[in-house]
């Protein structure tokens, strides 16, 4: 029990090392997921190509060899940046095909009707997207959306592994100190579930103030 | 499929005419050829900082890092054979409490699944591994296996319960005990709908095998690593990732392609009438969404 309050700026340290990871990685995710899903969704064939590739690619890439690449990797190309920057890249590109995938189903489930009515008021291209058909998928991936950052969320326990200050990687030092293994990873578990409860709870109040109503 | 794609009308635009098709093709031509520079500047970046040397690529000529890489190869698979059938097993016997008649097995059995489901799964195994001191392979299987059996639990679940209700009706105005009404009649529907995103599961299996590097498993990984930090070949870091990536992200597509192909299958299915199939999507079934 003692083992919170006795190295409560540690845990305090990993915890917001966390959130910080969690809450760039997921800026990251999603403007390129919004980007990869208006490539995949697009007139032209080359970019949907890059979208379908991208998002095909990545999501059957295990996120640790993402890491091992990006981390051990780039730096052999003469780019050196903070691991924390590494990380955040790698959790960013891995999940915007998990968020484009999201997004492309949600403007699929918009009806072409409502497209159609909206061009032949003789709205442009903008002010359909922006006016009719966004709003609407907006309101059907919501959940989807949430789900996805959720896991952000716990991958971003594997930067831990290499060594980017983290919730996880709290462990280590604590058990050199030699409190109780036991009590430190139920302490790691609990701030997990925060972070996590807490993204749910907000996609929650989300999908109440604007989901589709089923 | 993409070629018709755009000769179909969307939410987002109509039929594109005559000389929208023109802008298109202008537009793709120049977005190809950008994409052709990024393409060369990248191989140009490749070749520049030697990763094309000899001394970088001799190491796969060699019989022991081939026997190493295969070996690694073996036990990821091992790994993952071991976690596919545990999690299968696992998620069968949570979903069959969260089904049960009996109050405290449900809400046993719902405890369990919500608990491992929000955990990371690389903190429960890093849990098994060092707090309770497991070999690294029972570790990772383990870990695998309350991961993805609980998912798979809510996958069977709902799958069972998306059998339309009167097939369940009949069963019982037939006579039928509930371990006849699941066992002939809602569990065998239910699977076959769920048999993609059953897969789909199985992919991130696969795919978080590769957690095992970081508990010193002797997967793939693994082994790459011990190549790319050999000296003797001026450390072939890049040639290692070139050469494990494609391997891996192979294996993981083959397994996301059956998924796809088994859902277009079970659409066609008769079988599965009753039931709406899922698709295969990759699994990032979370708590709080179902």
């Amino acid at each position: 029990m003692d083992v919170l309050t006795k190295n409560f700026s540690l845990y305090g340290k990993g915890f917001l090392g966390t959130v910080e990871l969690t809450v760039y990685a997921s800026a990251v995710a999603l403007a390129l997921g919004f980007l990869m899903a208006a490539f995949r969704v697009s007139p032209v064939g080359s970019f949907r190509a890059l979208g379908t590739v991208w998002v095909n690619v990545l999501r059957n890439t295990p996120l640790t060899l993402l890491f091992f690449a990006v981390l051990l990797g780039l730096p052999r190309f003469g780019l050196v940046l903070p691991f924390k920057l590494f990380a955040v890249i790698a959790l960013g590109c891995y999940t915007s095909a998990f968020i484009c995938e999201a997004l492309r189903s949600g403007i699929n489930t918009v009806p072409t009707g409502q497209g159609e009515a909206a061009r032949s008021l003789g709205m442009t291209f903008s002010q359909t997207l922006s006016a009719v058909v966004l709003p609407q998928a907006f309101r059907s991936v919501i959940p989807p959306v949430g789900s996805t950052l959720i896991a952000l969320a716990k991958n971003s326990a594997i930067a831990g592994a290499f060594s980017v200050t983290e919730l996880l990687g709290t462990y280590k030092t604590l058990s050199e100190l030699g409190y109780d293994i036991i009590w430190t990873f139920i302490w790691i578990a609990v701030g997990y579930l925060i972070i996590t409860l807490t993204i749910s709870a907000v996609f929650n109040l989300m999908e109440k103030y604007w989901g589709v109503a089923r | 499929m993409t070629a018709q794609l755009s000769r179909e009308a969307t939410a987002l635009y109509d039929i594109p005419g005559p000389r929208t098709q023109q802008r298109h093709l202008l537009y793709g031509l120049v977005s190809t050829v950008l994409l052709l520079a990024l393409v060369g500047w990248i191989v140009y970046l490749l070749f520049d900082t030697d990763q094309f040397t000899a001394t970088k690529w001799r190491p796969f000529e060699y019989e022991g890092i081939q026997r190493l890489l295969l070996r690694g190869l073996g036990n990821t698979l091992k790994a993952f054979g071991f976690a596919a059938l545990f999690s299968l097993a696992l998620g069968a016997v949570l979903a069959t409490g969260r089904l049960s008649d009996h109050r405290p097995v449900r809400w046993l059995a719902t405890l369990l699944v919500e608990f491992f489901r929000a955990m990371p799964v690389l903190v429960m195994i890093f849990f098994i591994f060092v707090a309770l001191k497991v070999q690294p392979l029972p570790a990772l299987v383990a870990g695998l296996t309350l991961y993805n059996g609980s998912v798979l639990a809510e996958v069977f679940r709902s799958g069972v319960n998306s059998v339309e209700r009167g097939q369940k009706e009949a069963a019982f105005s037939l006579g039928m005990r509930k371990t006849q009404v699941m066992t002939y009649v809602l569990v065998p529907q239910g699977i076959r709908a769920m048999l993609p995103t059953i897969i789909s599961q199985l992919v991130v299996a696969l795919k978080d095998t590769s957690l095992g590097y970081l508990i010193t498993y002797e997967e793939f990984l693994h082994a790459g690593k011990l190549i790319a930090s050999n000296l003797d070949y001026d450390l072939p870091f890049i040639p290692v990732v070139m050469v494990i990536s494609p391997i891996y992200i192979g294996m993981c597509m083959l397994l996301s392609w059956f998924a796809t192909w088994m859902a277009r299958r079970q659409k066609r299915n008769p079988k599965t009438e009753a039931v709406e199939v899922a698709p295969a999507e990759p699994g990032t079934l979370l708590p709080g969404v179902q």
